[in-house]
């Protein structure tokens, strides 16, 4: 298809890029109430007036000068692929710092639209905005939105192609630093005419007196005597200044965003304190946030186990109450594999999937998972990460793949790989299904929580062992504390949908097949066949039934299949009367820790490569093996 | 009295009772192995010279002043420490004691020799923070890097934005640490005279949320520490 503009979407940390990119191309990325959830750009297209324009959302970035992973994806998009337009997302209660970021843009020479969002907010805390003036002053159009519900979506796209087609005519607007600075600017300019990185000129020797190693490493290759004369013109302006160039420029640049903000925004104190601030002292406090988090996260384990194991049965009910009852080769088939099959899957997507995504889809839009961060710094020291590996640690709960991905908000390789190797072994909500499925449903709800227990403690051990291995300290949170906001029902349904339907879509199929291979597999003794091969591990070690052996391995492919076939492998829909409570909680702990699911090792092997997702899977396994077969032992001398 | 002997007392108040609070005559005297009622005595002395506030029955807190000098005192102990293991390798359970006695011949131009030989040292090999120098500078890398300007004093104390008390304003006056978290710090707004306020502190020593420009930042407290600001 042919493109006619690429756009960009740009900005800090949760401003609302991934909203306004879902409202104009209708895709469903990520969105909630939290810094850090896109770390991989997204393309959409939009066809407006007859013209093709690709949309690209970038992650969040502050600041040019990167810190972490995710904002050199942006860095480097803006700057090296040349996007027609960029629509720097702006947060209207937080103009200065993002005006920051803003002014670098402009710095670049890129081509730029404002969207000045969140106007509904700022207008809450008593912040208004000129407009107009915001864009004399930053010379590029200016338009105010509200992104969750698309008001002023469409001006952006508007301002966006009168800004193409004036573009040639449009005078670049830059920031000028103080004499001291410009005069070496200039000096390092020249030195640099005739070297093409690929940046624009100005930028790439303001950047090289900041020092930014990325700049530096990529001019340094070719021309080291650029960087010793860079060297010795950010000396002379530290000289001056008595701080490092770099934190010079910054400040300058602050000054200039102080400034227009000062001519901007008016603003009006409003004196008492909302509801929000209020449930942020609370949930952020020394003992009541501790205790409510503790709630919160019991109550929904709580709430799913019963919830879930009251819906299965329900249904299975209703569909045994019309089961024909025909034996014979194909009605088993049809019936035990396709039929048990079908409302088995059902009732893990409608009891446990489905309301989890919609629970986790409030965590995120109402903005607690930063609080969860904020409490969760001053233990996560102790495994040698901070805070905000709570954050994938947490979406893990839903699924361990974009737990991996989203692990790249940790700002080292170190931090990084042992964040992923943890969340590979938080409970997915394909475990909990398992867990609560199986041990909540027919063993009781203490014993599943006890598993989860287990499975923090394991967490913990695990980093504590990482953290030994890995040398190198963690370099400590700093994080954007985004305030409270009532979550909206529209975008926590359509995200629990987006999160939901590849389920239906891969899934449930999936498992159905799998179904009806596993019940011909029965009936042709074929599943002995491989039960009995894997028996040493499942029935002598472990003390399993033969049947869970098979499981086992359509457990990789997808874990929650485990409880599905669970029926199916034991030819009855009522598994009491096939395994123990014991070997129900052991077949529970093994699943919940012996090897990442397919899909989750794809995301290792992209994020960490061969060698580490190899080892984290073995490693897993070797472990789930062990602590299954002293489970078995220690269980069963009092159960 | 020696000068060593009020400067060991200066240092044990500062361990039991910190900046604000108040140590017990028993505490000190358990502490420096020395009789109670000479303990008292010395009190009276340290009292007339303005160090600490002292009453019989309520015991000692530091006053601006005594805080000023025990925190240098610490400063050159800890920093003879960091000399001791890390450039003359001698173990961590000798150094403490060593630097006991050294830490009162030590002039403060000395003391800022061995600051930038050992590049601006954060913590003693035994975890503790170093308190911060009072040279008129921004951050460490301006002072490692000019070796041959002597810089002038600070006319006003700075403290760590972690003293800070709950909704105190500040300005920012010192940054130390790497690079990275320097820039990055500055790039989210606090760059040095911008204002600055103390939200709320986690427990056990965790994260501090603070306000700057408008919004609010969670800080790690090993980061935190290493930011000074100046009371407005």
């Amino acid at each position: 298809m042919k493109v006619d503009l690429v756009v960009a979407l740009a900005g800090n940390a949760n401003v609302g890029k991934s909203s306004i990119f879902n409202q104009l191309t209708g895709l469903g990325q990520i969105v909630g109430n939290w810094p850090g959830k896109t770390v991989e750009k997204a393309e959409g297209v939009l066809l407006h007036h007859g013209k093709h324009i690709k949309i690209i959302d970038l992650p969040g970035i502050y600041s040019l000068s990167t810190y972490s992973q995710e904002e050199i994806v942006s860095r480097e998009y803006i700057a090296l692929e040349h996007p027609d337009v960029v629509v720097n997302v702006v947060d209207a209660t937080a103009l200065e710092r993002n005006l920051f970021f803003t002014l670098q843009l402009l710095e670049m020479g890129t081509p730029l639209v404002i969207a000045l969002n969140l106007v509904d907010v700022a207008k809450k805390k008593g912040i208004t905005i000129n407009e107009e003036k915001l864009q004399k002053l930053l010379n590029a159009p200016v338009v105010p939105t509200i992104a969750t519900k698309g008001i002023g979506v469409h001006e952006i796209v508007d301002a966006v192609i009168e800004q193409t087609t004036k573009r040639s005519s449009a005078t670049k607007s830059t920031i000028r630093y103080g004499p001291e600075i410009e005069t070496r600017i200039e000096k390092l300019e020249r030195v640099l005419t005739g070297v093409n990185i690929g940046y624009p000129l100005r930028w790439t020797a303001i950047k090289l007196l900041e020092g930014d190693s990325e700049i530096v490493n990529k001019v340094g290759e070719k021309h080291s005597d650029v960087i010793v004369a860079a060297n010795i013109l950010a000396g002379e302006i530290s000289q001056i200044h008595k701080e490092p160039c770099s934190t010079v420029i910054a400040s300058e640049r602050y000054a200039v965003a102080a400034r227009i903000v000062k001519e901007v925004q008016t603003f009006k104190e409003s004196e008492k304190s909302s509801m929000g601030e209020r449930l942020e002292s609370l949930s952020m406090h020394s003992v009541w946030g501790y205790a409510l988090m503790f709630t919160i996260m019991l109550s929904i384990l709580m709430f799913m186990s019963l919830f879930g194991g009251w819906l299965s049965e329900t249904l299975r009910n209703l569909f045994e109450s019309v089961n024909p009852h025909i034996t014979g080769l194909w009605p088993d088939l049809a019936w035990n594999g396709g039929i048990v099959g079908f409302y088995a899957t059902l009732s893990v997507a409608l009891g446990f999937i489905l309301p989890f995504y919609l629970i986790l889809g409030v965590l995120e839009d109402s903005g607690y998972l930063p609080k969860i961060a904020y409490l969760m710094d001053r233990p996560c020291h102790t495994i040698g990460l901070h805070g905000k590996a709570c954050i994938p640690l947490l979406l893990g709960f839903g699924c361990n793949v974009p737990a991996c991905v989203g692990c790249r908000i940790m700002e080292t390789k170190r931090d990084r790989l042992i964040t992923v190797f943890l969340s590979t072994m938080v409970p997915c909500s394909a475990r909990t299904v398992v867990i609560l499925g199986l041990v909540g449903a027919y063993v009781g709800v203490q014993w599943a929580i006890a598993l989860y227990v287990v499975d923090f403690m394991l967490i913990f051990v695990i980093g504590k062992i990482l953290n030994r291995l890995l040398p190198g300290v963690s370099v400590g949170i700093i994080m954007e504390m985004p305030p409270y906001r009532l979550p909206s029902g529209k975008v926590v349904a359509k995200q629990a949908w987006n999160r939901f339907k590849p389920f239906l879509i891969t899934a449930l199929p999936l498992i159905i097949i799998g179904s009806i291979v596993v019940e011909a597999m029965r009936i042709t003794n074929v599943l002995s066949l491989v039960s009995t091969g894997l028996s040493p591990v499942t029935v002598v070690w472990l003390g399993l039934p033969a049947f869970t052996g098979f499981l086992f391995i359509f457990g990789v492919i997808r874990k929650e299949a485990a409880l599905v076939l669970l029926t199916t492998a034991a030819g009855t829909s009522d598994i009491r009367a096939v395994m123990s409570p014991v070997q129900m909680i052991v077949f529970a702990l093994v699943i919940m820790i012996y090897v990442p699911c397919v899909a989750t090792i794809a995301a290792l092997i992209r994020e960490t490569g061969w060698k580490n997702a190899a080892l984290i899977s073995l490693s897993e396994i070797g472990l789930a093996v062990l602590l299954g077969g002293i489970a078995f032992r220690l269980l069963s001398l009092f159960m | 009295m020696p000068k060593e002997h009020i400067e060991e007392y200066l240092e044990a108040i500062y361990d039991i009772a910190g900046r604000e609070g108040t140590a017990k005559t028993t505490e000190i005297a358990e502490r420096l192995k020395n009789a109670p009622a000479s303990v008292t005595e010395v009190f009276q002395r340290m009292k007339q010279k303005g160090l600490v506030r002292y009453e019989s029955h309520k015991g000692v807190s530091l006053t601006a002043k005594g805080y000023k000098a025990a925190t240098k005192m610490k400063r050159k102990h800890r920093l003879l420490e960091v000399f001791l293991n890390k450039m003359l390798h001698l173990p961590h359970e000798k150094i403490h004691e060593q630097a006991c006695k050294m830490e009162h011949v030590l002039t403060d131009e000395t003391e800022i020799a061995l600051c930038k030989t050992l590049k601006g040292p954060t913590e003693c090999p035994h975890g503790s923070p170093i308190p911060p120098c009072d040279l008129e500078v921004k951050n460490c890398q301006e002072c490692l890097s000019e070796q041959n300007v002597m810089l002038e004093k600070r006319d006003k104390d700075i403290i760590a934005i972690t003293s800070l008390k709950l909704d105190e304003k500040a300005k920012i006056a010192f940054v130390r640490g790497g690079g990275g978290v320097m820039q990055r710090l500055c790039d989210l707004g606090l760059t040095n005279g911008t204002e600055v306020s103390l939200v709320r502190t986690a427990p056990l020593h965790g994260p501090i949320e603070i306000c700057v420009r408008g919004c609010k930042l969670v800080i790690g407290r090993g980061i935190a520490e290493k930011i000074f600001v100046q009371k407005t």
